[in-house]
């Protein structure tokens, strides 16, 4: 393997990574409520930038990034138990606006609230590059890869070994059916809201010291997210890593091999080809419609 | 019944007409007619969106896209290639046309948040391609667009704009009411209630939602010819997501399904942060807001709910 395209795909998988925590985090929300949350991106712009204006007030940086991610938590339950929740039974287009709504809403108020301008993290431990293979690899890349990998050991272990997580994963397969077994599904709901959140925000923090951080952070990186979620299939867990790292992976190869200018459209051109050709993803299930 | 139905939707566009017709002698200076003039376009814009929305129950977020292909279409074929600018509109025109003929069918197979999903992804691919083809279309600096002239007439004056918008708002108003009222309107109306049930009853649902989804484009790209001549400068934003959203929430806001709706919705929401400097730096928020706040207490909107309330009122 020759070290220039084994750098496109160590930047392609970090990348990924991110991609893959904001996927999970719409997967979680589109099983329990059957909502895609057009404002998951904002959770990511919420994480890197509450970090930086926390740390700014003075907070040291764990306690920041801590600061952040129950930040989003906290936007995150208000966005259900405010808006979702109040228009349940409206139509799929009316919930869709309601969520573009919120997600602009967040984005406005964190231009107005904080600024406009970018901002940096520093890198978590060091600048200094690491040597493999030929291809440089930064500390930071290793931070994004294994919090991501440790996020979704702890996701796996929650939804199959605790009865909370079980009971989440329940209420996804049939509503009415956890509720006939004694689950409380709108705590389930709220849950749902506040894991999609933190996972949002901590992609968030894990980025901004590679890329910076802006309030209009969240368009793309949500966007992306999304797109991760829907290659691997929309609503399954393990389909939004591999979704996530395959979206940063063809970016990277694009920027590289094609062109840099266009390396956005990668993640676009996915979504439209797999919504066309494969709508239910790699690991979607193929479910038939009801009328 | 029907006497009244149709007495009712010519009667509104006769109201239309009128306001148009008088509404130059009440704007006291060129500020009013610039928000006039865009509230005009955005209008038109919005009525077409409408049809796709409201009646045909299918949502676009990026209807923008089209919009800045047919403002860049102007721009590039009047002031690259010295075509006449009425030609270099309608070729713009067609060119939206096939485009979105050509993307209807799979985009329109997918429902509900795959639909928003790839429109939007859509606009972001149109929007991303204005703003790399620097050669073209200047990137995000921008580009000028020639004025409009018209058999050899040079449009430059406001009132000569306002009546090309005017006139286009209620020939655009017109057709969409004659379209809802068809054949295809009650099809639309159909797939809306349930598509399925439309398919059983032997509705080529698929055509007609092509046919109205080519339609919205095509006059997205009419109203942003407009705008790119009008205004004579075209910057990429015109086909950003943000504007694709702009659009949905004048739909929305003036309440789906709702023709003159859409044209109170487009005025409000394009004049509103000409007349209030604070929201210059609150736009987004307020959008947002607006957004939010119609649909969990209004989601009909501002035009079908003021409708019951007076109906409540009188009966």
């Amino acid at each position: 393997m020759s070290s220039e395209l084994l750098q496109f795909l160590l930047s392609g998988i970090t990348v990924g990574a991110i991609y893959a925590l904001v996927g999970l985090g719409f997967s979680i929300i589109y099983n329990a409520s059957h909502v895609i949350n057009f404002a998951q991106g904002e959770f990511v712009m919420i994480g890197g930038m509450g970090t930086v204006f926390i740390a700014s007030a003075g907070a040291p940086f764990p306690i920041a990034m801590i600061g952040a991610v129950l930040l989003a938590v906290v936007i995150g339950i208000s966005l259900q138990k405010l808006a979702i929740e109040r228009a349940r039974h409206a139509s799929v287009v009316t919930i869709i606006i309601i969520t573009i709504g919120a997600s602009i809403f967040l984005r406005g108020l964190a231009g107005v609230i904080w600024n406009r301008d970018f901002h940096s993290l520093p890198a978590f431990s060091g600048e200094q590059p690491i040597h493999v293979a030929g291809a440089v690899i930064v500390p930071q890349s290793l931070w994004i890869l294994g919090v991501t990998v440790a996020v979704a050991v702890a996701l796996f272990v929650f939804f199959n070994r605790t009865m909370i997580g079980k009971a989440m994963l329940g209420t996804a397969h049939n509503p009415f059916a956890a509720k006939l077994v004694g689950i409380n599904t709108n705590n389930i709901l709220i849950l749902s809201f506040a894991l999609a959140a933190a996972l949002g925000a901590i992609g968030g923090i894990l980025i901004a010291p590679m890329a910076p951080t802006h309030y209009q952070v969240g368009i793309m990186l949500g966007l992306k997210g999304f797109s991760a979620a829907i290659v691997g299939g929309l609503g399954s867990g393990p389909g939004a890593m591999v979704g996530g790292l395959l979206v940063g992976i063809a970016e990277a190869l694009a920027a590289g091999y094609i062109s840099s200018n266009y390396k956005d459209v990668v993640a676009f051109v996915i979504i439209l080809l797999v919504l066309f050709f494969m709508p239910s993803g790699l690991f979607g299930s193929r479910a038939s419609e009801r009328v | 019944m029907k006497g009244a139905t149709v007495a009712s939707r010519y009667g509104g566009v006769f109201v239309l007409a009128v306001i148009v017709a008088v509404l130059p002698w009440f704007l006291p200076n060129s500020f009013y007619f610039d928000v006039v003039i865009n509230s005009g376009i955005a209008a038109i814009v919005c009525v077409g969106l409408n049809l796709l929305i409201g009646y045909a129950g299918q949502i676009s977020l990026g209807h923008a896209g089209f919009f800045a292909l047919g403002a860049y279409s102007s721009a590039i074929l009047t002031d690259n290639l010295g075509w006449p600018p009425i030609v270099s509109l309608g070729s713009g025109l067609l060119v939206v046309a096939l485009l979105a003929f050509a993307i209807a069918r799979p985009i329109l197979r997918l429902k509900g948040h795959y639909l928003a999903m790839a429109t939007l992804g859509m606009g972001i691919i149109i929007s991303i391609v204005l703003n790399q083809e620097v050669d073209l279309t200047g990137g995000p600096d921008g580009m000028p667009v020639s004025s409009f002239s018209l058999l050899g007439q040079e449009v430059d004056s406001e009132l000569g704009w306002y009546w090309i918008v005017g006139g286009s708002l209620i020939i655009t108003v017109w057709l969409a009411l004659n379209l809802i009222d068809s054949a295809v309107g009650r099809a639309l109306r159909a797939v809306h209630g349930s598509e399925v049930a439309a398919q059983v009853a032997g509705v080529d649902t698929t055509r007609y939602k092509i046919l109205i989804f080519v339609v919205s484009a095509v006059l997205a790209a009419y109203a942003g010819s407009l705008f790119a001549h009008y205004t004579g400068f075209l910057t990429p934003s015109e086909g950003s997501f943000f504007r694709s959203i702009e659009f949905v929430t004048m739909v929305v806001l003036g309440g789906m399904a709702s023709v003159f709706g859409s044209v109170i919705g487009a005025a409000i929401l394009t004049a509103l942060p000409q007349f209030l400097t604070v929201f210059h730096d609150y736009e987004h928020v307020m959008f947002g807001l607006v957004m939010m706040l119609t649909m969990i207490f209004m989601p009909k909107g501002l035009l079908p709910s003021l409708r019951n309330w007076i109906n409540k009122r009188t009966s």
